[in-house]
């Protein structure tokens, strides 16, 4: 569970702290109220942890926290757990 | 997004591995003790024991949240799923730690309304769409996870949320550091810091562990390189008789933490007086409870819980492998009653665990390609 899987932000939310990420294909709302306000924007690369951005990584960093996840056999679970928060997506 | 598999680094690990062995004193013994249990996982994975000198040991850390929940706790997050209109969430790893009646999963099976999410957030949601049920998140994890906790309990009152509440058992890892440095059985000459609860904390909580305790702390990353590099930072400063908090993973933890992340602990959470950990024992202003502002939002508050302490099953050593007097192995249960198919102890139960991780990875050394 201390797992930090990295994302890129693919859109903010305008009202909320929340940004869209894209996780190996997965797209999910996650909750960016941990940073700085406007510390992120589309394109970016962040690191997440139980649905919140932790920190802004750049993509170098992003790509070598994949590789280590992979390498821990543990970049399925990421990916499932990516796929599970629901918080703030629209109900199905 | 593509993954690649394989090791871009095995050229410079050997380098610093050999530098290791040059730096480390044939005529002593090093105990450095790797404080998260990311870290355990990643030296087990990555076969990492097997690259160092003999005389450097690592000792397994306290950093792993289910290990350190004492079954007690456990017992009571499920008196409160037992309750009539409640239903309890936690993350997947809390599902297969055993309480005395048996894990979340075995009570979910037997009617409990347990529910697994993978954030609190989804907790949250959980309870904002079924107002007649009352929706409890069994918190848990160190300062990595605790912010989260406490930005789900504001957006909680935000929205007006009155049908959820925190089981709180957020801990914080700088007491129980200290706990160990003055357990008598404990000789640790430094540390290999935690890397993510850091990237909130900051370095700064280590600093009296160098100052007073005289000993090297090295805040580290996860990568095998990561891990070796830092075993080689703390070394050096042993080697050259100093001890300071070094931040070998910069670019992850600013030396000052997470401002946001603290404002937000600040905000909802207190140090309680004292929590007890497995294996540890009772630990002073060790773990964070609910401000009263926010009681409404407190399970403990909102429910009696049985609050009793339970000792491990009988021949479980969990507690001295928490406490790196044992190896997973010199456990009388190790890998026979006690197995990740069926775990006695919450060691066995999450990979960052030591039991859990030794079982997967030592017993097989075969299966380790690193
Ligand atoms: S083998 Fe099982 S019972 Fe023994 S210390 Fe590990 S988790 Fe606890």
């Amino acid at each position: 569970m201390c797992l930090a899987i990295p994302g890129q932000i693919v859109e903010i939310a305008e009202k909320e702290p929340l940004a869209r990420v894209n996780v190996g294909g997965v797209t999910r709302n996650v909750n960016v109220g941990l940073l700085d306000d406007g510390a992120v924007a589309p394109g970016d690369w962040i690191l997440i942890h139980v649905g919140f951005a932790l920190s802004k990584i750049d993509e170098g960093q992003a790509h070598d926290q994949l590789r280590m996840l992979r390498a821990m056999g543990e970049d399925g679970l990421a990916i499932e757990e990516v796929r599970g928060y629901r918080f703030a997506e629209p109900s199905q | 997004m593509k993954y690649v598999d394989e090791f871009r680094d095995a050229g410079i690990i050997s380098g610093v591995a050999r530098e290791i062995a040059r730096t480390a004193k044939p005529s002593r013994l090093y105990r450095i003790m790797e404080v998260c249990g990311g870290h355990t996982h990643s030296i087990y994975r990555h076969g990492l024991r097997d690259v160092l000198p003999a005389n450097i040991e690592l000792v397994h850390g306290p950093g792993c949240p289910v290990c350190v929940l004492p079954t007690g706790r456990v017992d009571d997050g499920l008196a409160i799923a037992a309750r009539e209109n409640v239903i309890l969430t936690c993350f997947g790893d809390m599902m297969r730690v055993p309480g005395t009646k048996g894990t979340p999963l075995e009570l979910k099976a037997r009617g409990a309304d347990i529910r697994m999410v993978y954030s609190p957030l989804d907790a949250l949601r959980i309870a904002a769409s079924n107002p007649e049920k009352h929706v409890c998140f069994f918190a848990i994890g160190f300062e990595t996870t605790a912010p989260s906790t406490a930005l789900t309990i504001l957006r909680a009152q935000e929205l007006g949320v009155n049908n959820f509440s925190v089981f709180c058992n957020h801990v914080t890892i700088v007491p129980a550091m200290r706990a160990i440095l003055d357990s008598p059985d404990m000789r640790i000459d430094g540390f290999v810091g935690p890397g993510h609860v850091s990237s909130i904390t900051g370095c700064r909580p280590y600093e009296f562990i160098a100052r007073d305790y005289g000993k090297p702390v090295v805040v580290s990353g996860f990568e095998p390189l990561d891990i070796l590099e830092s075993i080689l930072l703390i070394l050096r400063q042993l080697d050259a008789g100093e001890a300071r908090v070094e931040n070998q993973y910069k670019r992850i933890v600013p030396w000052e933490g997470n401002p946001p992340a603290l404002m937000a602990l600040a905000r909802v959470f207190e140090l309680r007086p004292y929590f007890e950990w497995r294996g540890l024992g009772f630990i002073s202003q060790s773990a964070l409870s609910i401000k009263p502002d926010f009681a409404g939002f407190d399970a403990e508050k909102l429910f009696n819980v049985p609050g009793v302490r339970v000792t491990d099953p009988r021949g479980a050593q969990c507690g001295e492998v928490l406490k790196g007097v044992l190896k997973p192995p010199q456990c009388k249960l190790f890998g026979t009653e006690c197995n990740p198919e069926h775990p006695v102890g919450a060691l066995m139960v999450s990979s960052e665990g030591a039991c859990a991780a030794y079982y997967r990875y030592a017993m097989h050394a075969s299966a380790v390609e690193a």
